[in-house]
């Protein structure tokens, strides 16, 4: 029904994107302001916080579900707040978004779910969708499950198809927010095992909402913390260097270290 | 207070005793057994003389002592949490010699200060500044609707040039929901409703020997309205309910948000195959109803008038002219489009908690009825006009 996703949007997807003075929040208040960062190509970003930081708004804007109040998103060279819908829509297509619950659609299966995407996006005939959406839900641990409903699986299983609905158009930049809130801790170390696997396979970028400090530490290439307080980003860094460091912004560093805040510290190796 | 002291004493315990040591402090020794329930440890019960002696005047330090404690739990946490603070707010300082545990706990209840300004703001207002806030809540309420409406037209138009984000599976399993599941409740309401007209039309016209003209009551009434408001009123429960909830659910649950960040349009996904289904099988199932409206008066008609029945179905052919099955399919279509967008209007901007969705789903029905009522009103002011 539709045409394919321009290959010049996935392109712009495969450059990282940069976040320049941007605001966010609902109505008068402000969440966070100034919010300035880089992502890297094929880089692991992780966007920390305490709860009500405005971590979650954050990135449904930098994903295009939410206005912000000032700022700019670059995708490459691309304004996405800046251009049209059309434009704002390409790239969407182009990005991949883990929910915080998964939000599989529910009156679907899960091969369903990802073949929709497929289905809407691309010319591809109704039997090479059905593979592709059985090999992405193979490539997340899920073979043999295709025809489940979510609500027939648990929540990790949940939230391991959501990260193959997020992979169906092989998009160049993945959102996820609080991939392993919820999960035991090996389902945890086995989705961070798998978000490293697909940064090494794929090349892909990951922009992760996280406050699961082993998956953090275990992960993360890069990150900011938002302050509640002060409603900005009061550090930044690689989180195993920043949990060392002593100059790291107090609030920052009691987060990483559990409230330890200082003196004897102990930092899980990265 | 009764079982409180098992084998130790049948008396009420002393469970706090004070002394004055010196003119400015007062030494609270706590003993016996603190229990919920056994013990009020209140301002009314056991802080009681702790709170007048502090009120009393010149009291500058408080020494706790706990020897002879036997058994607590949370109610002499609540004493001491409550003397501990009245103690701050006179500046008096607290010397205390508590089992471990207990100043622990202690402390724990003062860890975190009381957020005095973050307090959620229940405002009480007058009757003017409630009418005014909700005259000024309609504006805003409007242009949602009208977003809603724009989506929608936009979405129609996609579907014209064949790029909607629409699946035909999900139209045609929307036309089973809302066309052939609901011709059960359809013959059963629409039959009754027949019944009644003849029955309320056959005692009055008994009167004047014109019973025969039932089956122009019967079959006017229906076709020309009641059966479209039978459609309507039914499938605003059914139908409209149900595309509320569905639609608020996968609102709440980030499913809608989901659909969007794959760069589908969620109101084509979600809300174009269902108003185009209700759209479709409004008038046929007005048909429907029309036809079991006159089979309900035909059979009262019939078996209980005594009226011929070939008699009676000549009586219906003559006495309804076709405009009425026209007119009455007006309404029909009008209906099932107020109740399919009233559904998924509120389902689409439903909140994201369980008793959003609950909210939306008992607005969805109520605004279609009254859609269906004010629609109603207006299309018979036209007919009339027109003389149909």
């Amino acid at each position: 029904m539709n045409t394919d996703t321009d290959a010049g949007t996935t392109a712009t997807t495969r450059r990282g994107l940069s976040v320049r003075g941007l605001q966010v929040g609902f109505g008068d208040r402000v969440l966070a302001r100034q919010v300035d960062f880089e992502v890297r190509p094929a880089e692991i970003f992780c966007i920390l916080g305490g709860s009500g930081s405005g971590k979650s708004t954050l990135l449904r804007v930098i994903m295009g579900l939410k206005t912000p109040q000032a700022g700019q998103v670059f995708y490459g060279e691309k304004n996405f707040w800046g251009g049209d819908e059309e434009l704002r829509r390409d790239i969407m297509r182009a990005t991949g978004a883990l929910f915080q619950s998964g939000a599989l659609w529910s009156s679907m299966t899960l091969v369903e779910n990802v073949a929709l995407i497929l289905e809407q996006h691309t010319d591809m005939d109704e039997t090479d969708i059905r593979d592709q959406a059985l090999l992405k839900l193979a490539l997340v641990g899920l073979a043999g499950f295709g025809d489940y409903y979510p609500s027939q699986i648990s929540g990790g299983m949940r939230k391991r198809a959501g990260l193959a609905r997020a992979l169906a158009l092989d998009p160049g930049i993945l959102f996820l927010d609080e991939p392993s809130a919820g999960l035991d801790p090996v389902s945890s170390r086995m989705l961070d095992d798998l978000i490293l696997e697909l940064r090494e396979t794929l090349g892909a970028t990951f922009v992760i909402v996280s406050h699961e400090l082993q998956s953090i530490f275990t992960i993360a290439d890069n990150c900011i913390f938002l302050d509640a307080a002060s409603r900005r980003v009061t550090a930044r860094g690689k989180p195993s260097e920043m949990a060392r460091d002593r100059n790291t912004e107090i609030n920052a560093l009691r987060f990483l270290t559990r409230g330890a805040g200082g003196g004897e510290r102990e930092v899980p190796k990265a | 207070m009764q079982d409180s002291s098992q084998g130790i004493s049948q008396r009420p315990q002393n469970r706090v005793l004070m002394t004055r040591p010196a003119p400015d402090s007062l030494s609270v020794r706590i003993g016996g057994q603190w229990r919920m329930g056994d013990v009020s440890p209140g301002r009314e019960g056991e802080l009681g003389p702790v709170l007048s002696a502090i009120e009393g005047g010149g009291v500058r330090r408080i020494t706790l002592k706990a020897e002879t404690l036997e058994q607590w739990d949370s109610s002499l946490l609540v004493f001491l949490v409550k003397l501990a603070g009245a103690a701050r707010d006179s500046g008096i300082t607290v010397k205390r010699d508590l089992p471990n545990g207990l100043a622990r706990l202690v402390d724990l209840a003062f860890a975190v200060p009381a957020t005095v300004d973050d307090k959620p703001k229940i405002e009480k207002e007058g009757l003017a500044a409630s009418v005014g806030a909700r005259v000024l809540a309609l504006g805003p309420a409007i242009s949602v609707f009208l977003v809603f409406i724009g989506e929608f037209s936009q979405s129609c138009h996609r579907l014209l040039l064949g790029r909607a984000h629409t699946r035909s599976q999900d139209f045609f399993s929307a036309v089973y929901e809302c066309g052939v599941a609901a011709l059960p409740i359809i013959s059963l309401t629409s039959m009754l409703f027949g019944l009644i007209l003849a029955f309320v039309g056959s005692v009055q016209l008994t009167q004047f020997g014109a019973q025969v003209y039932v089956a122009g009551l019967v079959s006017i009434g229906m076709l020309r309205i009641m059966g479209a408001i039978m459609v309507g009123v039914v499938m605003s429960g059914r139908v409209g309910a149900a595309y509320a909830a569905l639609t608020g659910a996968m609102q709440a649950n980030e499913e809608v948000d989901a659909l969007r960040a794959a760069g589908i349009y969620p109101v084509d996904f979600l809300v174009l195959p269902r108003v185009l289904a209700m759209t479709a099988m409004a008038p046929l199932l007005t048909l429907y109803a029309d036809i079991m409206g006159v089979i309900g008066g035909f059979l009262v008609a019939v078996t209980l008038m005594g009226l011929n029945p070939y008699e009676y179905l000549n009586a219906t052919v003559q006495m309804t002219p076709f405009r009425h099955v026209l007119l009455g399919l007006v309404y029909g279509t009008v209906f099932g489009v107020i109740v399919a967008l009233s559904g998924c209007f509120h389902g689409m901007n439903s909140g994201r908690s369980a008793q959003a969705v609950g909210l939306a789903t008992t607005t969805a029905v109520v605004h279609s009825i009254v859609g269906i009522i004010v629609a109603t009103a207006v299309i018979t002011c036209i007919a009339s006009a027109l003389n149909i």
